[in-house]
């Protein structure tokens, strides 16, 4: 049934059986890995044989009898009947950003189809990136971003976490506009977070190093970190803490040469000490899709689409600005001499064409 | 000899005719209760014992069989004594049995003769008219509460020995005067004690309007039991009907002493309630929560800290007005009408919403979402946020009275009856899909709106119906017969965003 529904999963074996093998043993030493997380792109970039014996241990023997007899072919089937497409480093489409990367995956695992995968690939991407336990500001602020660089005809690359990663996606996915999910584990239907997976298979692209069934651990978030900021050609911290996951994603793209962006915070909010960092270390600054359009192609030379909410009446207009002054729930509005019934309406109306949100609590917050 | 009487065992919230069966024959002296009684009744031996000796009566000192038939039904508590003592009198000849064929009997009796007080009166009385009984032997603090059955002859005594001479053709003792310290005192929560909180007591006008159930979220201490409260003030006045059915299930859970209760039941259990507690049950069943809010509001305060299985039991009394608990051989059927309203707090620290102070992060948030939603909140047709009312808000006059909210309400109410006529609908809470495609019509600028929250997946089509039946209560308190495009915006503004709908914000059809 999967293979059905994704023609291109079966067609688009394009991975070599040494590439394949490589994915095989990664997915075999997965519990070895998380012992040496710091040095994680270095043991990624070593070959088979000195990464066996450097992570092996008692099981080395086995595994070099089983990689001797490894079959090519029932991996590629296992992985068409997951629905998974599959690339691997030898071939000459293979994302050319990706393999400036020294531990360059060696078989990209994906769903939602290889060429379509290609494709988004080549379009400029920028990584937007964050924490999991994103503010409803840094929510907004990430679903702005994906939808406007999406709509500018940029690949927004995220990596399906939680919190700022799947707003990303789904800004991007909003203007049905070009995105990739890089997964830590196996890319198929198994993961978490399904409705988004199927959104993206349908149209973006989820990615990932490992073949699928490969449970989760932890060293394979870094290691998925790398891919993002490898694949994008600019990386975008939206929200993170001071350890967060996506200043590793930060410290990648900076080892790749490629440029670092941020948004800014406030100081006092605890997902904003990573971006502050950031800036304050010479990072970009973002203040919205215009910014990182300015970044990647250079100033003025792209504009972003303009707001695609429709226009507001005078009287909505009033109740948005007393809104963002912090008249924000409808008991505080009412004050300003409407009566329940109207202010309900006129929030109801704002929330309908997208330019305020209901936070937890009651209060509304106007979307950027 | 052989003496027989009826009196009325309590099932559930409803009668059943016991008949008392009391054999006298030669033999030692001992004196058996048969008749599956639970522990009460068999203890009913040392009473009734007692109290006839000390009423001045012989108790015969030989072998005594009373039978409480049918003997397949369980009975329960000490509401038999007053029957067993009157059989007994009458099996020795003490009193004639023929007289005691009109009479029902029912109470507790004192070692001392004296009658107790009895829960459960008024549904003794009803299942005596309606056995055909003529008159009824009560204790004198139920005189009132059994009278409201008209057609039948109260006899309200306090003594044994009163009742027995009643029987042998003294007249009955008038009736004790009512005591009307218990009808309205004027304390009743109000809604002009409110300050602020303009639209949540939109959203209670609106739920009291059109019988909707109302979700109520904001921060510990901003006031929502105090707005829940306030609901049964601007219900519409119970019927004598309903009124009744309230006072005679309130009566036999013993929660309510004497004559007719007028103000509509508030019930507010705590979230440790179990299943059984909330919709009734345990053996034998008793009527629970739900049944106790009958005709009134049932008020679940901290909704997330209820217990997931309690909650799921409240599906069928929601969906069908009554419930069905089978226990053993039988199936009790126990009403439970109510209105539901609903208290959570908005995160699970339940300060979202105040600043810096929540420090839920958005797992907590889904996590928190999760407990709440399910079937309980598809019933839920508004949720509104109540806000810590301030400074200004406190000063500010009362947005509204009971009274004149009620008028209102009653006026939306009645245009509803006429308008649901010959449905099965009674107010635009209960409208179905079907009903509301029927009776809610809206403009071509209504609908458009609408349509876009629909297609823009706002709404669910769930949600959708939510709406209509919320912007057809808005239209009815304003006296419109139209739906109008504020209806549905302001209804929009009172919807709940559910999980689902939160989700899928952006276009679901890019799934096929």
């Amino acid at each position: 049934m999967g293979s059905r529904r994704h023609p291109v999963g079966v067609a688009g074996a394009r991975a070599c059986p040494g590439c394949l093998r490589r994915a095989w043993l990664l997915g075999a030493l997965s519990g070895h890995l998380d012992r040496i997380r710091p040095r994680l792109g270095q043991v990624l970039a070593l070959g088979d044989e000195e990464l066996l014996a450097a992570l092996g241990g008692r099981r080395r023997r086995r595994l070099e009898g089983e990689l001797a007899h490894f079959d090519a072919g029932a991996v590629r089937s296992c992985a068409a009947e997951a629905g998974v497409g599959l690339i691997c480093r030898c071939d000459p489409e293979y994302p050319r950003r990706l393999a400036c990367l020294e531990s360059a995956p060696a078989v990209l695992h994906v769903a939602g189809g290889v060429q379509r995968f290609l494709t988004l690939a080549a379009a400029d991407p920028v990584a937007i990136v964050g924490t999991r336990r994103a503010s409803p500001y840094g929510l907004d602020v990430a679903r702005s971003l994906g939808r406007g660089l999406a709509s500018a005809g940029l690949t927004v690359v995220s990596g399906m976490a939680l919190g700022i990663d799947s707003a990303a996606h789904r800004g991007a996915l909003s203007v049905d506009g070009p995105t990739i999910a890089v997964l830590p584990a196996g890319a198929d239907r198994s993961c978490a977070r399904r409705t988004l997976f199927r959104r993206l298979e349908v149209g973006g692209a989820a990615v990932s190093e490992l073949p699928p069934g490969v449970s989760v651990r932890r060293w394979m978030f870094p290691a998925r970190n790398r891919i993002i900021a490898a694949l994008a050609a600019m990386t975008v911290v939206v929200e993170a803490g001071e350890r967060s996951g996506a200043l590793i994603t930060a410290r990648f793209a900076r080892e790749l040469e490629r440029p670092v962006a941020a948004v800014p915070g406030r100081i006092s909010s605890p997902g904003a000490a990573g971006p502050n960092e950031l800036l304050a270390r010479g990072a970009r600054l973002v203040r919205g899709p215009q910014d990182v359009l300015d970044a990647v192609f250079g100033s003025g030379a792209r504009t972003a689409s303009p707001d695609p909410r429709p226009e507001l009446d005078p009287e909505l207009g009033r109740v948005l600005s007393a809104i963002a002054s912090g008249r924000d729930t409808p008991g505080l509005l009412g004050r300003g001499g409407f009566t329940a019934e109207r202010a309900l309406a006129a929030i109801a109306a704002l929330e309908l064409a997208g330019y305020v949100r209901r936070e937890p609590g009651g209060r509304f917050a106007v979307v950027p | 000899m052989l003496a027989r009487l009826p009196t009325f065992a309590i099932d559930g919230v409803h009668p059943r005719e016991v008949w008392v069966e009391v054999d006298i024959r030669s033999g030692l002296p001992a004196f058996t209760i048969v008749g599956l009684g639970d522990t009460a009744v068999r203890e009913s031996r040392d009473r009734v014992r007692a109290a006839i000796q000390n009423s001045g009566f012989e108790f015969p000192q030989t072998r005594i069989t009373a039978n409480l038939a049918p003997a397949f039904l369980r009975k329960v508590g000490p509401g038999f004594d007053a029957a067993l003592a009157l059989g007994v009198l009458a099996a020795s000849g003490q009193i004639s049995a023929n007289a005691l064929r009109t009479y029902a009997v029912f109470g507790e009796l004192s070692l001392s003769g004296e009658l107790r007080d009895s829960p459960g009166a008024l549904a003794v009385a009803e299942g005596a008219y309606r056995a055909g009984l003529r008159r009824l032997i009560v204790p004198r603090e139920r005189a009132h509460e059994a009278a409201l059955v008209g057609g039948l002859e109260i006899v309200a005594v306090s003594t044994l020995r009163a009742g027995a001479e009643v029987v042998m053709g003294a007249p009955a003792p008038v009736l004790p005067p009512e005591s009307s310290a218990a009808q309205d005192d004027g304390t009743d929560p109000d809604l002009a004690d409110v300050r602020g909180h303009r639209a949540p007591v939109l959203a209670i006008k609106i739920a009291a309007a059109g019988g909707h159930n109302l979700l109520l979220e904001g921060a510990p201490g901003t006031g929502k039991t105090m707005l829940a409260r306030r609901l049964p003030s601007i219900l519409p006045a119970m019927s004598r009907e309903e009124a009744v059915e309230v006072t005679r299930i309130h009566s036999v859970a013993g929660l309510h002493a004497n004559g007719l209760i007028t103000s509509r039941p508030f019930r507010a259990p705590h979230h440790t309630i179990s299943a059984a507690g909330l919709v009734g049950g345990g053996l034998p069943p008793r009527p629970g929560e739900a049944t106790l809010a009958n005709h009134g509001v049932l008020f679940l305060d901290e909704l997330s800290e209820f217990q997931r299985p309690s909650l799921e039991a409240l599906r069928q009394p929601l969906e069908d007005g009554c419930v069905t608990i089978v226990r053993g051989q039988h199936a009790l059927v126990l009403p439970t009408r109510f209105m539901l309203v609903a208290a959570a707090n908005p995160c699970p620290c339940g300060f979202a919403g105040g600043g810096d102070r929540c420090q839920c992060g958005e797992a907590d948030l889904r996590r928190h979402r999760r407990r709440l939603s399910g079937p309980l909140l598809d019933r839920m047709d508004l949720l509104v946020n109540v806000e810590r009312p301030d400074e200004h808000d406190l000063r500010s006059p009362p947005v509204t009275s009971s009274a004149k909210a009620r008028e209102r309400v009653a006026d939306a109410r009645e245009r509803q009856l006429a308008r649901l006529a010959g449905t099965r609908a009674r107010c635009n809470g209960e409208l179905d899909a079907r009903l509301l495609q029927r009776y809610v019509r809206l403009d071509t600028a209504a609908e458009r709106v609408l349509g876009r929250a629909y297609a823009g997946g706002t709404l669910s089509a769930r949600g959708r119906h939510r709406v209509l039946r919320v912007a057809r209560t808005l239209a009815d308190l304003e006296g419109r017969e139209r739906v109008l495009v504020e209806d549905v915006l302001t209804a929009l503004g009172l919807r709940q965003r559910s999980s689902g709908e939160t989700e899928g914000e952006w276009a679901r059809a890019a799934i096929p």
